[in-house]
This record gives structure tokens, C-alpha cells and sequence, in this order.
């Protein structure tokens, strides 16, 4: 196989994650969120897979089994449980409505392109338009953080962001503690899902909307 | 085998001893089922974490790949395993009132225990690591161990400031991968495949030949992240409600420690765009980041209604404070930087002492309600307000000493800037005086609650002792320095640039 053959495959699969954080800014219900979340994982966990290949690093076959069995089905997966067990609300509430927020989307786009792509002159093309897609990912994830007032789809934007981490770290050629960098994240995303689950954060605030955090101040004088 | 090879290893390295007893104390203090026990053996523990420490003074290890020393982070060390050791006793006072009051059961307190060493072993971790990435894991390890004692007290509160804590402090160690990431792409093409791009000791030999504006790029993602933890305005939201809703003693190390070890991950980053000449300043940034957190924090000190919140807008104003001496740069603000995080550290975990024990005594952490200390609690009061006026800046306290050359130096080389940062000082300085002379003189409260009946000697000892430890230490350095110290410090702040 060329290698041009190589990088064609490469930023499909790149630009294929994100096209799913795209989706997941549109979605109206949470359901379909995870669902668009756990393809993002998938197309992730191809991503790294085809990097292993073609850079001839089999510990990011590792980073790929992360991706495929914790983010794109355990956590989907334990979310659902989640929101069905505390009856969260099964709709998006959103702070900036849908519209402005893919508008606001393509523009972090445009910037990142913009923004690494003279930077990154030097460096490999498969480095180049890779890291520009992981950083649009990483904008888009937080844009949805942001926009997004419900913690459960706030923890997914976190995780679409950190997608958008993992993917610039097995597209940087030979970098090490990938694995461990994978791990130390999953670590992180299952104590939010403990926490959101022991604290029964719904019990105590009546709803995950993070607007009632607001609420306090912490000024009771 | 392997088994005795590491013990091997060990025995020549106290670089491994640091990092392994608190990590087997952590493990071990999960399982043992009496937290009177515990808690004692907390103290111990660090106590050997610390002495250890010393021994890198006499015989400096050399550098391997995952961990080394230099003239930076030895300092830092030796500061976070006295820090740690100070407050485990502290803690022990602290936690043996805190369950006669059946605040917390035993399992949470077997957890709190465990979880504070693996908290010290984290922070180590990241200070000694010889590796961008390992530094990166074990901050991302620190925010986990203090989301988990932030929300200890399972109220209300604690849970939604752990919880505001986690998201905030995990977008900001996720952008700071990123960074991470972009300064291993600066490096690759000159360094090579592999763990070497990402070594400290090996990236400052070469950096002047990687990428400039990758440098930059990432730098930028690097201040944001990391500034997150330091709790640098306008990312500074966490910062106030995960030190008033915690456990005291993690207020202190939070205060003292983890804000220090987030600095000095981006000040190591900050040594690789100074080594290399063709980046950008990155002085301007963090100038501008450090003055807007002194104003809105000395602002922000006017209207506090709870005492341990007030402290913590001092914290971030002492970061912000920092973070410009840093951002002027030359060897005196250097200088000057490096000296202001001993000192801060030293009296606001010394500060936040004396508030576990005053909220004690009072039953509630209201300003409004904490009067007349200096009647009700002479060695408590004295201690406390020695340790205030040293935070506000008052000679001949070892803050004052920072300060004046953080503003003398900023006279000399930039005087428009050096008018908004008096301006910013003395406003946090009146708010904190009369604060201070509020709770300090008039009567104290009609009947003080008395949550521990009987206090023994060695109940003194441990409440008031560290504090006071502290407060002598600050008053010394503000008088004399000594030699050693200093000459490390001028060796950092020449690589400082």
C-alpha cells in the first residue's frame, strides 16, 4: 500500500470523529446522544487501530481496545442505566439554541485549520491535518460543555473532548504513554460515573441541571 | 526477583523511597480498620517521607529516565513533604475532634487517610517526573485524590464543589494534554521517536532548535490547562468552593501544595519556550493573567461571609502575585517568584491551621460569628494574627520580603505596570487587616462551644504546634535566608529567563 493510501485512511477516519462531534451538538434527546457519543468511540478506536498499523505501534492496538470496549460500549451502556435509574430528563436542555451552536461549531473549525496548519509547516502532512481534526474535536467538546446545561451530556462533551486528546496523541508519531494517558482518562470518566451515581447528584439537587450549581456561591453570610 | 532488584535500586536512589512510602501508605491505610491508628501513622509516614527528602541535600541522585532532581524541584520537594508532614499533624488533631462530633464514620476517615498519601504521592510524582507525559498522568491523579476529599462531608456543598471542581480541573488538565502533546510534536523532529522528546533533562539541552510556533501554540494551551489548577482568573471558579466545603487540613494542602505543583508544571514549560529564542514572550500572558487575578481576588476579599473562602481568594490572589513576578522574568522577579511560593505556602497551610481549629472551637466557619480570639484563645489568636499580617505582607515576615522585590523589580523595568500591582496589594491588604481586627479583639461570643471537653498537653501540641512551626519558619526567612537556598533559587531563575 502507498503511503499516500496510508494518510487517505487516516483522515477519513479523522474527519469521520469528527463529523460525530458535529452530531453530537444537534442531538435533541439524551438517548441519542449516548448513541452518537459511543459511534465518535468507535470511529476513535478505528483510528487508533489504523495508526498501530500503519506506524507499526502495537501498544495503540491497546489505546483502540480502550476506545472500542470502555468508551464506545461501557459507558454508553452505564450512562443509559443512569439516566433511567434517576429519571433524568430524557430532552437536551440547551443554553445557546442548536443553530448558533453549529454555527459557532464550523467557526472553531475554521480556526484550528487556520491555526495549525501554517503553524505546523515542518511537520509530517499525516501529522498536520491530524492534529488540526483532534484540535476542531477537542473545540467542538468543549463547545458542548459550554452550550449544554444537563450533566450527563456535560460528562459526554468531556469525553468528546477528550477523544479529540486521544486523537491527537496516536496521530503524533511514536509518542509514548499513550496507553497509559488512555487509562488514566478512563479512570477519570468511571469516577464521574460513580460519582453522578453515589452522590445520586439528582437526589440532592432535584435535577443533573448544572444551572442549579449556579445557585450556590457559597456566600451564606 | 524483580522484587529485589527495585530494593536494590532503591537503596541507592531516596528518589524511589519518596515515592514509594507514601504510595505503600496509601494502600496499606486503606485496609487498616482503626483511624486513631491511622492517623498516627499518617504523621509517621510523612514524617519519613520528609526525612528522606533531606538526604537528597547531602547525596543528589543522579538523573534517570523517569525521575531526577535539579535545583528546582528539590527545593519543591523538601517543601511538599515538610508541608505534608506538618499537616498530618495537624490532621490528626483535627480529625480525633471532628469524630467526637460524628461528622464522619470510620470508613470515610479510613478513606481520608489513604487517600492524603496517595495525594502527597501524586504531588511527588508530578515534581521528580523526568517526563512531560508522567507529570501529566500524575496531576490528572492529584485532581482524582482531591475531588475525593473535597467532597468528603457529603453535604450539599461538598458535593456540588467537588463536583464544579472535577469538571473545571478536568477540561483544564485536558487541554494541558493537548499541549503536552504539541510540545512532543515540537520535539519529535529533533529529538527522535520515543521517550526522549518527551524527557526534561533532554529537551532544555535542545530546545532552541524546535518549532517556534508549535511552542507557542502549545504554550497557550499549556497556561489555560494548567493556570486552571493554579487558579488563575478567569479560570479560577473551582478554587473558592473546593477549599471551604473540604476537610481543613485539605484546604492546606490544596493552599500550600497542589497550586505550586500546577506552577511548577507550567514554569518547566515555560524553561523550554526561554531556552529557545525564536517563541514568543510568553512574559505578557501571564502578566496579564496574574494581574486581573490580584485585582478581582483583593476585590473579591471585601464581601466573604465564611472564613476558609476568604482565604482562598487570598490564595489566588498569591498566585496571581506570583504569576506575574514570573511573567516579568530577569533573574530578580525570578528570584522573587520562586522566593513568594515557599513563603506563601508556608504561612497559608500555617493560616488554614489556625482556621481548622478556630471553626472548631466556634462551630461555624461565619466571620460574623468569630470574635475576640485573642481573649478566648491567646496561643490560637496570637499565632493566627501573626500568620494574617504575614499573608497580607506586613515586615518582617518572609512575605514581605517577596513582595517588595516582586514590586521593586517591576519599578525597575516596567514602572507603568508596577501602579496597578501596588494598587491591587494594598486593596487586598486593607481587606485583610480588617478582617483581621474583627475577629481578633471584642468580646468573644457569649458561650464558645465546647466541642472537646477535656484538651490535653499533647492535644496543644498537635493543634496549635504546626502552626506555630510555620509562623516561626515565615518570621526566619524573613530575616535570613540561607546560603544554599538562595543560590539555588538564583541557578532557577537564570534558566527561568
Amino acid at each position: 500500500m502507498s503511503q499516500q493510501f496510508n494518510y487517505d485512511i487516516a483522515h477519513l477516519i479523522g474527519a469521520t470523529v469528527l463529523m460525530a462531534g458535529f452530531g453530537l451538538l444537534y442531538q435533541r434527546r439524551v438517548f441519542a446522544v449516548l448513541n452518537t457519543f459511543a459511534f465518535q468511540a468507535l470511529a476513535l478506536a478505528a483510528a487508533a487501530a489504523w495508526q498501530a498499523h500503519i506506524q507499526d505501534a502495537p501498544h495503540l492496538y491497546f489505546t483502540a481496545a480502550i476506545a472500542l470496549l470502555f468508551k464506545a460500549l461501557a459507558v454508553p451502556f452505564a450512562l443509559h442505566w443512569l439516566v433511567e435509574r434517576l429519571g433524568i430528563h430524557r430532552t437536551v436542555e440547551t443554553a445557546l439554541s442548536i443553530g448558533w451552536t453549529m454555527i459557532v461549531g464550523v467557526a472553531l473549525v475554521a480556526l484550528s485549520i487556520m491555526l495549525v496548519l501554517p503553524v505546523t509547516a515542518a511537520a509530517s502532512a499525516l501529522t498536520r491535518e491530524s492534529l488540526a481534526l483532534a484540535m476542531s474535536v477537542v473545540l467542538l467538546g468543549m463547545l458542548m460543555m459550554i452550550t449544554r446545561r444537563n450533566a450527563v451530556t456535560q460528562v459526554v462533551g468531556f469525553m468528546a473532548l477528550e477523544n479529540g486528546l486521544i486523537l491527537a496523541a496516536v496521530s503524533a508519531k511514536g509518542m509514548p504513554l499513550v496507553v497509559e494517558i488512555s487509562i488514566a482518562f478512563s479512570v477519570l470518566v468511571a469516577m464521574t460515573l460513580f460519582g453522578i451515581f453515589f452522590f445520586r447528584i439528582r437526589e440532592r439537587f432535584d435535577s443533573l441541571d448544572v444551572a442549579y450549581l449556579e445557585s450556590y456561591r457559597g456566600d451564606r453570610s | 526477583m524483580t522484587l529485589n532488584a527495585v530494593i536494590a535500586a532503591g537503596q541507592g536512589n531516596p528518589l524511589l523511597w519518596i515515592l514509594a512510602i507514601p504510595l505503600a501508605a496509601a494502600g496499606f491505610l486503606a485496609v487498616l480498620p482503626s483511624w486513631r491508628l491511622a492517623s498516627w501513622l499518617n504523621i509517621a509516614v510523612s514524617g519519613a517521607t520528609f526525612v528522606t527528602s533531606l538526604s537528597l541535600f547531602v547525596h543528589r541522585p543522579p538523573d534517570s529516565r523517569l525521575l531526577f532532581i535539579d535545583d528546582f524541584n528539590i527545593y519543591l520537594v523538601a517543601l511538599t513533604t515538610f508541608v505534608g508532614f506538618t499537616t498530618a499533624i495537624f490532621s490528626a488533631g483535627y480529625i480525633s475532634r471532628e469524630s467526637a462530633s460524628a461528622r464522619l464514620s470510620d470508613l470515610h476517615l479510613r478513606f481520608y487517610h489513604s487517600m492524603y498519601q496517595a495525594f502527597l504521592f501524586t504531588m511527588l510524582l508530578a515534581l521528580t517526573a523526568n517526563n512531560t507525559g508522567v507529570m501529566w498522568v500524575a496531576v490528572e491523579a492529584a485532581t482524582l485524590t482531591t475531588v475525593l476529599m473535597v467532597s468528603l462531608y457529603r453535604t450539599r456543598e461538598a458535593i456540588e464543589a467537588a463536583w464544579k471542581y472535577f469538571i473545571l480541573c478536568s477540561v483544564g488538565i485536558g487541554l494541558a494534554l493537548f499541549g503536552t502533546t504539541l510540545v512532543y510534536l515540537a520535539a519529535q523532529p529533533v529529538m527522535g521517536d520515543g521517550a526522549d522528546a518527551m524527557a526534561w533533562t533532554l529537551l532544555i539541552t535542545r530546545a532552541a532548535e524546535f518549532h517556534p510556533d508549535l511552542l507557542n501554540l502549545a504554550f497557550v494551551f499549556l497556561l489555560v490547562g494548567y493556570g486552571t489548577k493554579v487558579g488563575l482568573a478567569p479560570l479560577h471558579a473551582w478554587l473558592p468552593d473546593a477549599h471551604a466545603e473540604g476537610p481543613t487540613p485539605i484546604s492546606a494542602v490544596l493552599s500550600g501544595l497542589l497550586l505550586n505543583v500546577a506552577l511548577y508544571a507550567l514554569l518547566r514549560f515555560k524553561m523550554l519556550i526561554a531556552a529557545n529564542p525564536e517563541t514568543l514572550a510568553p512574559g505578557p500572558l501571564m502578566i496579564m493573567m496574574g494581574l486581573s487575578s490580584l485585582f478581582l481576588s483583593g476585590f473579591m476579599l471585601y464581601r466573604r461571609g465564611d472564613i476558609k473562602r476568604l482565604f482562598a481568594y487570598s490564595s489566588i490572589e498569591h498566585m496571581g502575585l506570583i504569576t506575574f513576578a514570573f511573567g516579568m522574568g530577569g533573574p530578580l522577579a525570578n528570584f522573587a517568584g520562586l522566593l513568594h511560593m515557599t513563603m506563601h505556602s508556608l504561612t497559608k497551610s500555617g493560616i488554614f491551621f489556625a482556621v481548622g481549629a478556630i471553626t472548631q472551637n466556634a462551630g461555624t466557619k461565619r466571620l460574623a460569628d468569630i470574635r475576640g480570639l485573642t481573649v478566648s484563645h491567646p496561643i490560637l489568636g496570637w499565632g493566627f494574627a501573626i500568620a494574617v499580617l504575614a499573608i497580607a505582607g506586613l515586615p518582617p515576615m518572609g512575605v514581605f520580603m517577596s513582595e517588595f522585590l516582586v514590586v521593586s523589580s517591576t519599578f525597575a523595568r516596567q514602572p507603568l505596570l508596577a501602579i496597578p500591582l501596588i494598587l491591587a496589594l494594598l486593596v487586598a491588604f486593607a481587606a485583610l487587616i480588617t478582617r483581621l481586627q474583627a475577629m481578633l479583639f471584642g468580646a468573644p461570643p457569649p458561650s464558645p462551644r465546647q466541642a472537646h471537653g477535656n484538651v490535653t498537653a499533647l492535644g496543644t501540641v498537635l493543634a496549635y504546634g504546626p502552626l506555630w512551626l510555620h509562623v516561626i519558619l515565615v518570621v526566619i526567612a524573613g530575616l535570613w535566608l540561607p546560603e544554599p537556598l538562595v543560590r539555588w533559587f538564583e541557578t532557577v531563575a537564570k534558566l527561568l529567563g
